[in-house]
């Protein structure tokens, strides 16, 4: 027995002594393994007798417990040494920048439209659009501007020939909406118009979104209230806002609508009315039963007044440095 | 139309102040779009007279004056102006006096003569008036009285911006009728006593043209004085109407046309022979015009003639020849109506457009002659003296506008306003407004006024109601509609989900205009005619784009020659192929184009910078593809463009049409383009994008999937895709996956040839593949190509 217990401490010894897996693993096979001290220790019990059989067999077996849970013990401290080491060998610098595609931006204006489109989407609005190249009819006919209407002098219409031209306005788009279907209509067309201008606050091509409402019993009161609310979400701010009388030839009563600038004056943002007869009837559309609002805005002027952009001019160049800040 | 603000007071007054005034008037719908002092702010300016003027001793171009400005004493004051001179009335800032800028007269010394003031022109006081020296005042000018005072310059030029419509407010008389209206005042006309006829000689009218001129008077006053001088008043009004004065006959046409807003005309009587005949232009007819430009006459315009020749566009410009000059002695003052049809357009065709041909475009007033007639020639008899003749008026009562009866129903007015305005309101504004207004049970029959042209339907009456009653007054209300739900279509692909994707994918949207330089969409679409515009802001934007390509590329040349290297831009929008088939002549067609250069990514810490390549714009390309759901519908095929190099192009496919182009940029492009560098550039037709396929549930399989490479040689010529096409034909259900994952040259290939390695993924939904059915699959992939391509498996 003395025997057992001198191995025992031996092996004890050996395995605290013991730095690294390979070591402690020779150890297991020298004690526990087919041929080790400890399992020698068992092949004696033949030679004992029968009463000290068990005796010994259960001292055997408690020091190969012992052995075993001590060598395993010290196998899960070095296993957990060594990866603390290989962690702390694999840090990182957090801070470096990571592996990204760099997200682009819309252009100014069409984000403007996206916000537009998305205010009057909830209403029920449908987005439309038409050709650029129009017709006389489509572009001033229809929407009560005759051949030697002032107005059209006042479009600086970019001319093909005298019946094709550069669209001046997208109420064209209305006038093809309402060829095809019949009221209630909800409509607005964002898009492209031209002007021949070109100066500090004109360019020649720029960006309208035009609404239209037609059902039974549309009316001012109600052109007022929408457009509030349009400019209340679209500045995000409960700005002044007024309806100046105006003029357009394709709705009767007109009005042009201000608001009140950080700098204390009024700037015009957008034109309406409620649609003039003449129109409702160039398109077949009895003005006895139906009435209808329509209204008018530019993008790019909204868009200078959303973001603090100066230039007109700038929406044009396509400078990445202008167009970046818009992500 | 500008006008004081004084001259405004004198017809209508209300007791509110000269911005409140502004804001009424901008919101009557008469948008003020200016306003501006008369004179610039100074004081201690009095009127004085030059007593003694004499030359200073040690400069020859001053003078040493002594000045009465009603005191005891004369004061001294050296003066440099050249009109300087004895007797005349001046304006003297005294010692004290503050000019414009702050400028503060004091004692002074000028080469040795002492000064006690300054004698001031129009320019030192602020005012906006070209002289070459001191103000000449008038020889009545009362001594001693402030020139403010004096010369009323407590007052402000208004500057109405008017629409189209509102004729009736071009001159005082209106503006002060709708200022009465919005105060509920009374308006007060000028009054002066009419002029009757002197002497028998008139003059005799032939109207030709009575549905162009249905009124036309004429009346001559004999042995006026050209040179007398335009009362001080009346120059002052007319400067702050924004006119200049030139002569009395002139100034008094001019003054008349301010003051109602009717033009007039003055002719000479001597120059004109026989009947004042008012016709159409005879085909070629010449006139010179009071400007010195000389117009041949279109027939159809109408022009005031004699026996001889044309001698004014009627409406328009008046004739050299006719016109009164200083050696003028009689006149023939003109007072007619012009339909605006006669005139609309017609003046522009030949580049004019006056004050006169405006008016008359828009609409004057055809009951107005008369009392305009009387006024200008009470002006003239009293400024410049004559004797008038009779009026002799031609007119056509048929071809005159008649007032208009417009009925307004109350449910009307109600419906189209969503709001209540109470029927004395109603009836109040439109009887103020000069119309006149039978009240009947719940209606009202409304005859307008004939100057104002804009009423013509019952609209026009709501309008006028709601315009008076303030559109502010009118209440927000939210809109009620049915709520119809509108169609939607699950496969549509909307323009913004592409849009998106490529911000994404590191784009940034451009807008180029829709016109380029023709110069340059030449080089990139040599032989296609564009639509040209004929009156363009510059010829650099005179042709309408055939595609986005010309925008896109010099959007990057702009940027990389301001150091923008690395370019990602898209654009979307319409081309414009003309094809006489097309509405307009012209197919717009929508277009999505797409542009890159410079480095695949920004320079990283990890990554090493390459640039990019045609596989890189091919992938962003095939992830808006992707969006379809149906790549498999796309191909690309080798092609040429012009644009692009011959062997980096390729036609994008869907189905078998043509959809699209894509490519690296020819290399001779770069310079004119201003290109840095390799560009790569794809556009695509959008329709062809923007529809995707609603997807259908297969069963995903239960058992193993098994991968079994392949290399297979083939020639150089042989596409990647048609093999690709092959195996898919031949792998039909069971081959679920395929990857061309290496393309191989150079050694241990033979020359020409090329090694491609594909990827094959055999599944079966029913049961597990066995090594026999997964090698009968590779064998007849590989017999297939080895059909098809010639290929043979690489060793």
């Amino acid at each position: 027995m003395s025997q057992l217990t001198e191995i025992v401490e031996q092996a004890l010894a050996a395995i605290e002594g013991a730095d690294n897996l390979k070591a402690l693993d020779d150890l297991r096979v020298d004690y526990l393994g087919k041929k080790g001290q400890i399992t020698d220790m068992m092949k004696m019990m033949g030679k004992l007798s029968p009463e000290e059989k068990p005796a010994f067999g259960q001292a055997v077996n408690q020091a190969k417990q012992q052995v075993q849970q001590t060598l395993s013990a010290c196998i899960e401290g070095l296993k957990a040494t060594e990866l603390e080491a290989q962690l702390a060998s694999e840090g990182i610098d957090v801070t470096l920048p990571g592996r990204r595609i760099d997200n682009g931006g819309l252009h100014p204006v069409t984000r403007t439209i996206e916000r537009i489109e998305a205010f009057f989407g909830e209403l029920g609005f449908v987005v439309k659009d038409g050709p650029e190249i129009e017709d006389d009819f489509h572009n001033f006919d229809a929407l009560n501007i005759s051949e030697h209407h002032p107005a059209r002098a006042d479009h600086d219409t970019f001319y093909f020939n005298p019946k094709v031209m550069l669209r001046t306005q997208t109420s064209g788009v209305q006038i093809r909406t309402m060829e095809h279907e019949k009221p209630p209509l909800r409509i607005i067309s964002p898009g492209r118009v031209y002007r021949n201008d070109y100066d500090q606050t004109h360019t020649p091509m720029f960006h309208q979104v035009e609404g239209l409402f037609v059902a039974e019993n549309v009316n001012f009161a109600e052109l007022k209230g929408i457009l509030h609310d349009f400019l209340r979400n679209f500045f995000e701010e409960d700005l002044e806002v007024r309806f100046r009388p105006s003029y357009f030839p394709f709705t009767e009563p007109s009005a042009e609508v201000d608001v009140m600038g950080k700098n204390g004056k009024w700037l015009e943002v957008l034109g309406c009315g409620m649609v003039h007869p003449n129109v409702l009837r160039s398109v077949g559309i009895d003005p006895e039963r139906y009435s209808g609002f329509a209204f008018g805005m530019g993008v790019e002027r909204l868009s200078m007044l959303r973001y603090g952009v100066n230039d007109l001019r700038s929406f044009f160049e396509n400078d990445l440095r202008f167009l970046k800040q818009f992500k | 139309m500008k006008f004081s603000e004084s001259w405004l007071r004198e017809w209508v007054n209300p007791s509110v102040d000269r911005a409140a005034l502004a804001h009424q008037i901008t919101m009557a719908g008469l948008e003020v779009d200016g306003i501006e002092d008369v004179a610039g702010e100074f004081s201690g300016v009095i009127v004085g007279e030059v007593v003694e003027c004499g030359q200073h001793p040690d400069a020859d171009k001053l003078r040493v004056t002594k000045i009465n400005v009603g005191g005891d004493e004369l004061i001294d004051i050296v003066c440099g102006a050249p009109n300087c001179r004895l007797g005349l009335k001046v304006a003297v800032a005294m010692v004290g006096a503050v000019l414009p800028g702050n400028f503060k007269i004091k004692k002074a010394k000028l080469r040795g003569e002492p000064s006690f003031g300054m004698l001031c022109s129009y320019g030192e006081l602020g005012i906006d008036i070209e002289s070459d020296g001191i103000l000449a005042l008038p020889s009545d000018a009362p001594v001693g009285l402030d020139i403010r005072e004096y010369l009323a310059l407590d007052d402000a030029i208004i500057d109405v911006d008017l629409t189209a419509n509102r004729a009736d407010c071009l001159g005082m008389s209106g503006i002060a009728r709708e200022v009465g209206v919005l105060n509920r005042q009374a308006v007060t006309t000028p009054i002066w006593e009419a002029v009757s006829a002197t002497i028998d000689e008139a003059v005799t009218i032939d109207l030709q043209a009575p549905q162009a001129c249905p009124r036309y008077l004429g009346r001559v006053i004999n042995h006026v004085n050209v040179a007398a001088p335009t009362p001080l008043w009346m120059q002052e009004k007319l400067r702050r109407s924004g006119i200049r004065s030139i002569d009395p006959i002139v100034d008094i046409t001019n003054y008349v046309l301010i003051e109602f807003g009717q033009p007039m005309h003055a002719f000479d009587k001597d120059k004109i022979n026989g009947d004042i005949q008012v016709r159409l232009a005879k085909g070629d007819e010449k006139l010179t015009l009071l400007d010195g430009n000389e117009v041949t006459v279109p027939n159809d315009m109408l022009v005031i003639a004699d026996q001889t020749q044309a001698l004014a566009l009627a409406g328009v410009f008046g004739g050299e020849y006719s016109g009164v000059s200083k050696q003028t002695q009689s006149i023939i003052l003109e007072s007619a109506f012009f339909a605006p049809l006669a005139i609309l357009g017609k003046a522009r065709r030949l580049g004019l457009h006056t004050d006169s041909s405006h008016r008359f475009e828009r609409g004057v007033d055809p009951e107005l002659q008369h009392k305009v007639m009387d006024r200008a020639s009470r002006l003239v008899l009293d400024i410049c003296g004559g004797e008038a003749g009779p009026v002799v008026e031609a007119k056509s009562a048929a071809d005159l506008p008649k007032p208009v009866s417009i009925l307004l129903r109350r449910s009307k007015l109600d419906r189209i306003l969503g709001h209540h305005i109470s029927d004395t309101d109603v009836e109040e504004i439109l009887t103020r407004l000069g119309f006149s207004v039978a009240v009947q049970a719940s209606s009202w029959q409304v005859i307008t006024a004939t100057y104002r042209f804009d009423m013509a339907i019952e609209e026009d009456l709501i309008e006028e109601v709601a315009r008076i009653y303030g559109y502010n007054n009118i209440p927000n209300v939210a809109p009620v509609a049915s709520l119809k739900m509108s169609d939607h279509n699950e496969t549509d692909i909307s323009l913004k989900r592409v849009r998106h994707l490529l911000v994404d994918r590191g784009f940034q949207e451009a807008i180029t205009y829709s016109f380029v330089d023709p110069k340059q969409q030449a080089l990139i679409h040599p032989d296609q005619d564009s639509m040209i515009l004929p009156n363009p802001i510059s010829v650099e934007m005179s042709a309408m784009r055939l595609s986005t390509m010309t925008g896109l590329l010099t959007a990057v040349g702009y940027n990389q020659s301001r150091q923008q290297n690395r370019v990602r831009l898209f654009e979307t929008g319409l081309r414009f192929v003309p094809d006489e088939n097309a509405e307009s002549g012209v197919r717009q067609q929508a277009m999505l184009g797409a542009v890159i250069a410079g480095n695949q990514s920004d320079e990283h810490w990890t990554l090493e910078s390459q640039t990019v390549d045609f596989f890189d714009l091919k992938g962003d390309l095939e992830a808006i593809i992707g969006l379809t759901g149906s790549d498999v519908d796309f191909s690309f095929r080798s092609a040429t463009h012009s644009a692009l190099h011959p062997g980096q192009c390729a036609e994008i496919i869907r189905g078998e049409q043509v959809v699209g182009i894509i490519g690296a940029v020819h290399p001779s492009l770069e310079k004119p383009f201003s290109l840095n560098g390799k560009t790569f550039i794809f556009e695509l037709e959008l329709d062809a994008l923007l529809q995707s396929k609603l997807p259908l549930a297969q069963t995903v399989s239960k058992f193993p999937a098994n991968r079994r490479d392949i290399a297979i040689v083939v020639d150089d010529e042989v596409t990647a895709g048609n093999v690709v096409k092959v195996i898919r034909k031949v792998g039909e259900n069971q081959l679920v996956g395929l990857n061309l994952f290496d393309v191989y040259k150079g050694k241990g290939v033979e020359s020409g040839k090329k090694s491609l390695a594909i990827a094959l993924i055999f599944q079966d939904n029913t049961r597990t593949l066995v090594e026999k059915d997964i090698a009968e699959m590779v064998n007849s992939v590989v017999s297939a190509l080895k059909s098809e391509f010639n290929a043979s498996l690489r060793d």
